[in-house]
């Protein structure tokens, strides 16, 4: 990443395990999401902001990237073909698109029974719920709740077609940078992936700074790494006329 | 991969319903709890995208990571459990003689065609056109309800270092899926246009779905 691209700081908050966030990331800023402890997982869905009925298309993103895992150069495509998110910086080089969020039934049926009442705040949340509240609080509901990226997770795919959860991928410290070049709804929360065998319910936080650029300078490398993302820049460049 | 191909011993002529999706149409239908839906890829190598609703409560529908996740398997096929996304199931397959679908690969658009081919392809038929169209006809579905679906009889293998590619059909004229509807369900289907790939051999071709008690 080219740091002289980037402004100062706008704000910065840590996400604890099993928490949840909405928020717009405005055209031209970055979110900077840091793995505090190593083992994290994230979560993560994207919208159009002014008109969530578009929203991040997993496999318009895999098929026009000819790609299974997603990291740095890669582009995050909507449903109308436009870049949601770029991926302008990453430290751990792949981040699953399968694996997607485990509902309340399935996360008693892993860890056993966590709930608020004996555990308050420390109860075992799941992904579906805390997604489905956050699309909630944009009038939104179970309709929108797709297909998501868990953000410094690892499953390969075999060649029979099974997936191999990959333990310890994400170590502390790393990091990914989502680059925005229109106005993203983004919604995130930071649970273990589905396929994490680990036994605990143990969620990690994570860091997310916001900045703010000078330019789009920094997603040329996004812009450049293939025919399909000029062009779904050029889309997303041709909706702000 | 190895594929058990399980053939069906359910005759055509004891259908209660047959209906051919002339190449590049849309279709909604619905089938009944306990009912069995065949999709036959009558002339070969014809992606059929197709996408499931809960005729009750349409907010139900076809989840694909949900259905992958607990399969713990990419390719659908004989066995494959398709799961909503309230975690129910919603239809079984029960029955294939092609031996791998497609779950990753979605249905093409107009808006993914110009990214992924020119941006002068934004005006050929497409998939997502399909599906608006018929959603909207029908009136209970519409942009919102369309996810990822499936894409019947096509071929996109995922490589152990992460690639993904669009390969020729491994699909063949005669080739079918049979599933067992586990609750009453709408069944979308677009008997994709897409001539800008492989997936469809280059020439798409017309699809029958037969439905027996």
């Amino acid at each position: 990443m080219n740091t002289l691209d980037i402004a100062a700081t706008l704000y910065e908050e840590t996400v604890p395990g099993g928490g949840h966030l909405s928020f717009i990331l405005r055209r031209g800023q970055v979110l900077r999401i840091t793995d505090l402890e190593g083992g994290a997982n994230v979560s993560l869905m994207l919208l159009n902001a002014h008109q969530p009925s578009e929203r991040l298309n997993l496999p318009d993103t895999l098929k026009g990237q000819h790609t299974f895992r997603l990291g740095e150069g890669h582009c995050l495509y909507s449903d109308m073909g436009r870049v949601l998110a770029a991926i302008v910086s990453d430290s751990c080089g792949w981040h699953d698109p399968v694996g997607g969020v485990l509902n309340a039934e399935e996360v008693q049926a892993k860890y056993g029974a966590g709930r608020y009442q004996e555990l308050r705040n420390g109860f075992f949340r799941n992904g579906t719920d805390n997604l489905l509240v956050e699309l909630g609080k944009w009038n939104l509901g179970l309709e929108d709740l797709l297909m998501v990226i868990n953000l410094f997770s690892k499953v390969t795919v075999d060649a029979e077609g099974r997936f191999h959860f990959v333990p310890g991928h994400s170590k502390a410290g790393d990091h990914v940078s989502l680059y925005a070049p229109m106005d993203t709804l983004v919604l995130l929360t930071a649970l273990q992936h589905p396929m994490d065998p680990e036994p605990q319910y143990r969620p990690r936080p994570v860091q997310l700074t916001w900045t703010a650029t000078h330019s789009d300078g920094l997603s040329t490398a996004c812009r450049q790494s293939r025919p399909e993302n000029a062009r779904a820049f050029h889309n997303t460049d041709r909706f702000h006329l | 991969m190895t594929m058990h191909l399980i053939p069906s011993e359910r005759r055509p002529e004891d259908a209660v319903f047959r209906h051919v999706i002339p190449a590049g149409e849309p279709y909604l239908f619905e089938v009944k709890a306990g009912q069995t839906l065949r999709l036959l890829d009558l002339e070969g190598n014809q992606a059929v995208d197709t996408l499931f609703y809960s005729a009750a409560s349409p907010r139900e529908r076809y989840d694909p990571q949900r259905t992958l996740r607990r399969q713990n398997q990419v390719y659908l096929s004989t066995g494959s459990v398709l799961y909503s996304n309230l975690g129910r199931p919603l239809l079984t397959i029960v029955a294939d003689t092609c031996g791998r679908h497609d779950t990753l690969g979605g249905a093409c658009a107009q808006e993914s065609n110009s990214v992924r081919y020119a941006l002068g392809k934004r005006y050929m038929h497409s998939c997502r056109d399909n599906f608006l169209c018929a959603c909207l006809h029908d009136g209970r579905l519409g942009k919102r309800d369309v996810g990822a679906n499936i894409n019947f009889f096509m071929n996109v293998p995922v490589t152990p270092e992460g690639g993904l590619t669009f390969e020729d059909g491994v699909s063949a004229p005669g080739k079918y899926v049979e599933l067992r509807a586990e609750m009453d369900v709408i069944v979308l289907i677009s008997n994709c246009p897409q001539l800008n790939n492989p997936c469809n051999g280059w020439n798409p071709t017309p699809a029958e779905v037969l439905v027996w008690n």
